[in-house]
């Protein structure tokens, strides 16, 4: 019995122990110095979980009195976070030890988040949800103040925290209305609950103040309100981890809740999520044409990225889960190439974010503004690149469910957009001349990762790299 | 009355005292008291309910270790509350507002309350009721949920890790007494005897 639910949780035991080891060895062998070694077998070892989770068998157990599931959508899920945070830490490695961010700290708290994640894609009960959610959020606040001395970084973790609490709060505050009501945390009975009989309006606004709690967490508006302001203080790796591993996992935990727990509701709770999908589209489209700095832009994107993630989520079908599930694989891939590329805006050494330093590098490193090029016009989902693909699929599944309206509205923000992305690269190719340009950058690994995320977005049109298969066998494992 | 409902009446009674003058006492140390008091009804309630060892537990946990933290950190930070509340006196109609509009929405919803017929029968899986309180917290706690109980610990300890990384810095310009080097300190090697000349120095 036990021996069985340990076997299940192997790969967070495994990663929970490795960390812990991490931290007596980083303490007493050397402290930073130790940084890059950490970071790497950190990497490696995420890597190699990694590819356990896309070829460790296909069957759906679940352990601890059903409190913990492990099926081919948490695995799928974990897949893209411990591969996403690996790349994550491979390219910051190098970012860290130049500004002086090397601490040895900071791998061992982003493998902490990721078990959070891990556990949190697995969760079958509100406990295990709530506490994999509160792991996963502890350690990144933590990490978005890493850089101690600065202003903006201290506040950013600052308010990421205050946020978070409070979204932590209506999180609770639903699941123990849902509890009162239904009489257990775990999803199988809130399931035979709902099915039993009239559903109260108290579980109702459980349910309601639980999806406003995980909204907080994929910064969905109304609750974007923390994510320029993080992303633009904290130290670049830790927004690049930010706006990709985390989205994934509570973007999954969303689609765990909604499509198990509560599919039953779907009338109810199918409404809210769409209304906040096509505000996070046009909030994310409009608020990001002011901006200047390319942080905060990215934040806007991201908002408006997980916008049209949500249309899947709403359309409430097989098609639109695996649509989300491709769209998020999509984004992991250009955010990660994106940050790669951002990471390596340096002007005499010194980390530039604004985005008038990229003015006519299309001249002077044409390479590099190339693969910038691609990543930007697949993000703004410009027809023959992969992000195209991405947007087609969840316009698609909202189609196909009848919500026309949805659809109709994520062309719309689409095009709107489309704006800001292409005046990135407009000021890249037709930008006015200046003297300051951006260093050439000497960092492979960088440049290695934007270029290969460049072409990923070029040859995953033929067939998106199997993932649309991995995609399909995910969602059916949640819906049957 | 008898005397059961009464007590629970009394306490009740003192819990939403307490509350309300933790909020509007204009002195912060007697705001902090008054959540002493809070908290101490709440284990009376909890008493009333059975539930002995929660009791006990928020009195030791929140009334020896938080409530006592939130006194020196309100007697020590120098923090004007004056002009704090004078900023939240401009926020005060929207914060009315936005207050009775939850107040009749959770009125609402527990106005209209109901179980699911399952309901009962799910929480009574958990506990056998002949064992005590403290027995049966601890059967569940490490048996039932084992998992919970170690991520709990995880939780913690990232707590710990992050308390350090941001606080503790190594000051590299500090001098310190080494009290090993000073008790191995050789007199032969620190002392040397020099014969001085009258009139000349060294």
């Amino acid at each position: 019995m036990i021996q069985n639910d340990l076997n299940l949780i192997l790969p967070e035991i495994l990663l929970s122990i490795f960390a812990m080891l991490a931290l007596i060895f980083g303490v007493y062998r050397g402290q930073d110095k130790k940084t890059a070694t950490l970071t790497l077998a950190t990497a490696g070892l995420m890597l190699i979980v990694g590819m356990w989770m896309i070829f460790g068998g296909s069957s759906s157990e679940a352990a601890f009195n059903n409190m913990f599931i492990s099926d081919a959508f948490s695995r799928y899920a974990k897949a893209l976070i411990l591969l996403s945070s690996a790349a994550v830490l491979i390219m910051s490695l190098g970012y860290m030890l130049r500004h002086d961010l090397g601490r040895f700290e900071y791998p061992i708290l982003i493998i902490f988040s990721v078990v959070g994640m891990m556990f949190m894609v697995s969760a079958n009960d509100l406990m295990v949800l709530y506490l994999g959610l509160e792991l996963q959020s502890l350690a990144l606040y933590v990490v978005a103040s890493i850089r101690r001395e600065s202003l903006k970084s201290t506040e950013a973790g600052m308010k990421y925290f205050v946020l978070g609490a409070l979204s932590s709060g209506l999180l609770l505050y639903g699941a123990s209305l849902i509890y009162g009501y239904s009489g257990s945390t775990n999803f199988q009975s809130i399931i035979i609950s709902l099915d039993s009989g009239s559903v109260s309006l108290g579980l109702m606004f459980g349910m309601i103040l639980l999806v406003a709690g995980l909204a907080f967490k994929i910064s969905a508006v109304p609750f974007h309100m923390w994510t320029p302001d993080v992303y633009e203080g904290s130290p670049t790796p830790v927004t690049a981890f930010l706006s990709t591993a985390p989205k994934i996992a509570a973007m999954a935990l969303f689609a765990r809740v909604v499509y198990d727990a509560f599919y039953v509701l779907i009338s109810d709770w199918q409404q809210v999520v769409a209304l906040m999908s096509v505000l996070s589209m046009f909030v994310g489209a409009i608020a990001a044409i002011g901006q200047t700095n390319i942080k905060r832009l990215m934040a806007y994107s991201s908002i408006a990225h997980m916008g049209y993630a949500m249309i899947g989520l709403a359309s409430g079908t097989l098609l639109g889960l695996q649509a989300m599930l491709v769209y998020m694989a999509i984004y992991l891939a250009m955010n990660i190439g994106t940050f790669a590329f951002i990471m390596s805006m340096e002007r005499d050494g010194q980390p530039v974010t604004d985005i008038g330093s990229l003015s006519q590098l299309g001249v002077k490193q044409p390479g590099r503004a190339l693969a910038m090029l691609v990543l930007l016009f697949s993000l703004a989902g410009v027809p023959p690149l992969v992000g195209f693909f991405g947007k087609l699929y969840v316009l698609r599944a909202a189609y196909d469910a009848g919500l026309i309206w949805l659809a109709v509205m994520g062309v719309l923000a689409s095009v709107i957009g489309a704006y800001y992305y292409l005046r990135l690269v407009y000021l890249m190719y037709f930008g006015e001349k200046q003297d300051l340009s951006l260093d050439i950058v000497k960092s492979p690994i960088l440049s290695g990762f934007a270029a290969t995320a460049a072409v990923v977005m070029v040859l995953g049109i033929i067939n998106l790299f199997g993932i649309e298969a991995a995609a399909s066998l995910a969602a059916s494992s949640l819906i049957n | 009355m008898s005397i059961f409902v009464s007590t629970f009446y009394l306490f009740s009674l003192s819990v939403i005292a307490g509350g309300l003058m933790t909020v509007i006492s204009r002195n912060p140390v007697h705001s902090v008291l008054w959540l002493i008091l809070a908290f101490l009804s709440s284990a009376g309630l909890f008493v009333l309910l059975g539930a002995e060892f929660l009791a006990m537990l928020l009195i030791i946990v929140y009334v020896g270790a938080v409530a006592v933290l939130f006194l020196f950190v309100v007697m020590m930070l120098d923090v004007d509350f004056s002009t704090l509340k004078a900023e939240m006196a401009g926020y005060l109609p929207i914060a009315l507002l936005i207050a009775v509009v939850l107040v009749m929405q959770l009125a609402m919803a527990f106005g209209l309350w109901s179980y699911a017929d399952t309901a009962v029968g799910a929480r009574e899986v958990l506990v056998n009721p002949e064992y005590h309180n403290t027995q049966a917290l601890g059967l569940i706690l490490y048996d039932r949920y084992f998992i919970l109980f170690q991520l709990s610990g995880l939780i913690l300890l990232v707590a710990m890790i992050g308390a350090i990384v941001l606080t503790l810095r190594h000051r590299k310009n500090v001098k310190r007494q080494n009290i090993l080097s000073q008790i191995y300190r050789d007199p032969d090697k620190s002392l040397e005897i020099l014969d001085v000349k009258p009139g000349q120095g060294l």
